[in-house]
């Protein structure tokens, strides 16, 4: 007696060889001078039972930087994925990192047994405090279940999958625009993807009108992404009074909040500050859920340190819904990665490392700062057309510059700048000596190119 | 209405009407919300909020996970003489957890180099892709003379097994991946969320606690051409027992016959025998006949490097062109599930199969570990065949490889050896070999031959 889990479909595996034959035929790539396939002698078929799977495009934010890397020239700046770099260019690891990492390895108590499912305890309890506030009062009440998951992008992931399965609306409505691996995730995970207005071209602000008209609109308890602080790609956040009444309105609709929390301390330099849209939510005593990653403000970009967190309206149900968070986790990766997680662990509990850490994220957000400055002043004296006040008033690592893709292909061809074609740049790939450069370019783009 | 509703639950908060804040007794447990609550506290409260009530209020509880749970019930045990055979992860003589030397070394030379963590590509550390392929396959291998191979490093054999899953899924939609009964228990969980079918072929044969061979090819030629057949290339898991070299061989002809394509699990390379070679003998015997082919590896078990999650999926094509279009889609896999994959547990096997000490220190370390396993092994059946007279054959013990034995155990037996004996096994009978001292030999001899002989 045999158990499995197969369904009735069709085309069968037959149907698609020969249909992989019959294109092997009539011509596809697979040369049959393909020296490869002459030296199989033994291979029953020499057409690839693989032919027919097209190549995928190079992922359009980091193939930038593959793009990038393949330039031979002198001048060539990379504005492409958000990655912190130094004044002279040069990828960061913190201080307190470097710390933390020389206490772990020195540990000869240390093992590296697997972790639960949920990750390091330590660090699911000091990230939950961290975005949540340390007198969190929903932390108090044990309402919060928080994961350790593969950063940002991991802690979405497995937060949609679990809406996906349990969640009665499956929709999930994101800005538009947003970073461009967020529809594919929620696409993925099995949420149906909507979008609602958010950025403005022609202020390059926010157009609250249409944010507020779209989120109206919605179907009573749709799951709304919104970005913590420092939206990627436009840099455009709400105030707090916007932020108010978006909850008001959520809340009057019980929209689901989602949170994306990838910048908390990069934006403005203050950890609790950057953190406010989350805490005015879940002060008022309803649900969200909150992804965060470390990757930047902890500069952990590889370690792949994130959390999940969900504030649940009870402890019973933020019980309830860790042990089914879990069976999304077990078949996907069966337990997350200890390294990273450790060094945040480490960092967060310890008041000098913390404070340490403060200083050292609060001086990358201030050379950001200092960048939009320097850039908003280098296009001023240029006498660049066009209102570049955005630059300044934007926030966090990124900057839509409101240059289409025309003038990104320009920049790229003749001056070597890299960036996405949504005219996003990475003020963190800047620095004093080459905003002069970026500035040219910008010029040349807008006044050479339509 | 509803508004209004709300703003008197915003204006004053909802202290005033929440049994938690009134008893703050209730809920004083640990972080992770354990359920202490019995019930619900909005019930009486909520009538005139009625968005008062959790949007996930019915969710049920999951039960805990059969493998992992094991661990944590032994955990909370007390009893002196309790033995965790649950988990595989490997335990010294002294019943503690081990990072390899080789291990420490290599972590100490990537602080004194001051590496960034910068992103990895989505497909991972190019060194260790390098490196996991040349083990696999071996450095001269024509597979990878050829650049037929795509591997893109991946989170453990967990995650490789998942892109892999999601790769069948979409290229190879309604195909059916064949698992062995048994099989580890996680492997139709991958392939459940990832939404390919599957079912079993015969594999353990419980009348001579060995491998039902003739039962494995019958199901494997009764499946419909073209299926996926996944294979443990050594120490499979959960019983311990692997084909012969000749079985390997008449496995790889009923393959090839019917079109269907083979995908290995490799956890265990080097572990099992000793010998990386060796244990890779099956996959490689398969890749020289030219076929086509994935393999998952781990590097959990066989460089101790368990909560690193590091491993690699595999997909060897008939050309270097086919290669790199399996490759850029298992990117495209990864990308929305976890971007790129973590750095450290890649650093580290780079850099220990990088260095000729590192590597020759990995291999003598390597053969300790599978040299305690297959000493412990001799020993737990020493005990009991001195111990227990029938005519009943143990040297199913000798002759399983790896970190487990199917002991033949029922559930109810298995039962017995946990709450009579204290010894922490999964309900089918599996044991960890790996979690045995040669010191606990006797009293595992005991409990098996208890269980066996007096439970039925």
């Amino acid at each position: 007696m045999h158990r499995g889990n197969d369904s009735h479909s069709s085309p069968s595996p037959a149907d698609r060889r020969l249909s992989a034959l019959v294109r092997h035929l009539q011509g596809s790539p697979l040369d049959a001078a393909d020296p490869c396939l002459a030296a199989a002698p033994t291979s029953a078929a020499q057409i690839s039972v693989f032919d027919h799977v097209v190549r995928a495009p190079e992922d359009p934010i980091l193939g930038v930087t593959v793009a990038y890397n393949k330039d031979p020239s002198p001048n060539k700046l990379n504005l492409g994925v958000g990655a912190y770099r130094t004044e002279e260019g040069k990828p960061l690891v913190l201080n307190v990192v470097r710390k933390a990492e020389q206490m772990l390895v020195n540990d000869r108590s240390r093992v590296k047994e697997y972790l639960p499912i949920v990750g390091l305890a330590d660090f699911n309890k000091l990230s939950a405090k961290l975005i949540l506030g340390t007198d969190s009062p929903a932390i108090q009440d044990n309402r919060v279940t928080t994961v350790q998951c593969l950063s940002g992008t991991g802690s979405l992931r497995v937060g949609a999958e679990f809406l996906a399965r349990h969640y009665h609306q499956h929709t999930i409505y994101i800005p538009q625009p947003t970073w461009g691996n967020h529809v594919k995730i929620f696409g993925l995970a099995g949420l149906a993807v909507k979008t609602y207005h958010y950025y403005d071209p022609a202020t390059r602000g926010l157009n609250f009108k249409g944010l507020l008209e779209d989120l109206g609109s919605a179907p009573s308890g749709a799951i709304v992404l919104l970005h913590a602080c420092a939206h990627n790609p436009t840099g455009v956040d709400p105030t707090a009074q916007e932020w108010e009444q978006i909850r008001k309105l959520m809340r009057s609709k019980a929209l689901l909040p989602f949170f994306d929390s990838a910048y908390q301390g990069f934006a403005s330099g203050n950890l609790d500050a950057d953190a406010q849209s989350i805490r005015m939510f879940v002060r008022d005593g309803g649900e969200c859920l909150v992804a965060q990653s470390y990757a930047k403000n902890m500069g952990l970009y590889g370690e792949r340190v994130g959390a999940l967190s969900m504030v649940c309206r009870s402890a019973d149900v933020a019980s309830r819904v860790e042990s089914q968070l879990k069976l999304v986790i077990r078949p996907m990766y069966s337990s997350p990665p200890i390294h990273g997680a450790s060094i945040v662990a480490t960092i967060l509990k310890d008041r000098a490392m913390f404070q340490e850490w403060e200083v050292e994220l609060k001086a990358m957000a201030d050379r950001i700062i200092s960048m939009r400055k320097q850039l908003f002043d280098a296009l001023r004296s240029r006498g660049t057309p066009g209102d570049w006040s955005h630059i300044i008033k934007q926030i966090g690592m990124f900057t839509f510059t409101g240059l289409n893709s025309a003038q990104v292909a320009f920049m790229t061809k003749e001056y070597h700048i890299y960036l996405t074609s949504d005219g996003r740049i990475s003020m963190a790939g800047l620095s004093s000596r080459t905003v002069p450069h970026l500035a040219d370019a910008i010029h040349a783009a807008v006044t050479k190119v339509a | 209405m509803a508004s209004s509703l709300l703003s008197f639950a915003s204006a004053s908060p909802l202290a005033l009407l929440d049994p938690l804040k009134v008893n703050p007794r209730i809920g004083a447990s640990t972080f992770l919300g354990k359920n202490f609550i019995k019930a619900k506290p909005f019930t009486r409260t909520s009538m005139s909020v009625a968005v008062e009530v959790s949007k996930f209020n019915e969710l049920t509880m999951a039960p805990p996970d059969p493998i992992l749970g094991v661990s944590e019930a032994f955990r909370a045990d007390t009893h002196e003489m309790k033995l965790n055979l649950g988990v595989g992860a490997y335990r010294t003589e002294d019943l503690q957890p081990y990072v390899l030397d080789v291990v420490k070394k290599a972590e100490n030379l990537m602080l004194e180099r001051g590496e960034n963590k910068e992103y990895l590509p989505i497909e991972g550390l190019a060194a260790f892709n390098k490196a996991t392929a040349e083990l696999l396959f071996g450095a001269e291998s024509v597979v990878l003379q050829q650049q037929r191979v795509a591997t893109v490093q991946g989170l453990s054999g967990t995650g490789s097994l998942r892109l892999a899953a999601v790769l069948i899924e979409r290229y190879f939609p309604g195909a059916k991946v064949l698992i062995s009964a048994p099989t580890w228990g996680n492997h139709k969980n991958i392939f459940n969320d990832a939404g390919v079918p599957w079912s079993e072929y015969r594999y353990y044969d419980p009348k001579t606690v060995g491998l039902d061979f003739d039962g494995m090819i019958s199901d494997i030629k009764a499946a419909p051409a073209g299926s996926f057949v996944l294979l443990h290339g050594c120490a499979h898991n959960p019983t311990g027992i692997d084909p012969t070299p000749e079985q390997w061989e008449v496995i790889a002809d009923v393959i090839q016959e019917k079109n269907h394509i083979p995908f290995f699990d490799v956890a265990y390379q080097g572990f099992a025998s000793g010998s990386l070679d060796e244990d890779a003998s099956s996959v490689r015997l398969f890749a020289d006949r030219g076929m086509e082919l994935l393999v998952a590896q781990s590097y959990s078990k066989n460089l101790g490097l368990y909560s690193e999650r590091i491993g690699a999926i595999n997909v060897v094509c008939s050309s270097s062109e086919v290669a790199q279009r399996v490759k850029s889609q298992l990117k495209r896999i990864a990308r929305p599930m976890y971007s790129n994959p973590p750095i450290h547990g890649a650093r580290i096997v780079a850099n220990v199969v990088g260095s000729p000490d590192l590597f020759n220190e990995w291999k003598e370390e390597m053969a300790v570990m599978a040299g305690r396993i297959k000493s412990v092994r001799k020993k737990l059946y020493d005990s009991i065949t001195e111990k227990e007279k029938t005519s009943k054959d143990w040297s199913f013990i000798l002759k399983q490889i790896g970190m487990f034995s199917f002991t033949g155990l029922n559930k109810a037996q298995s039962e017995n050896m946990t709450s009579k004996w204290h010894v922490y096994m999964t309900k089918d009978g599996r044991i960890s070999l790996a979690g045995l001292s040669a010191a606990k030999c006797d009293y595992l001899a005991d409990a098996i031959i208890d269980s066996y002989h007096y439970v039925s």
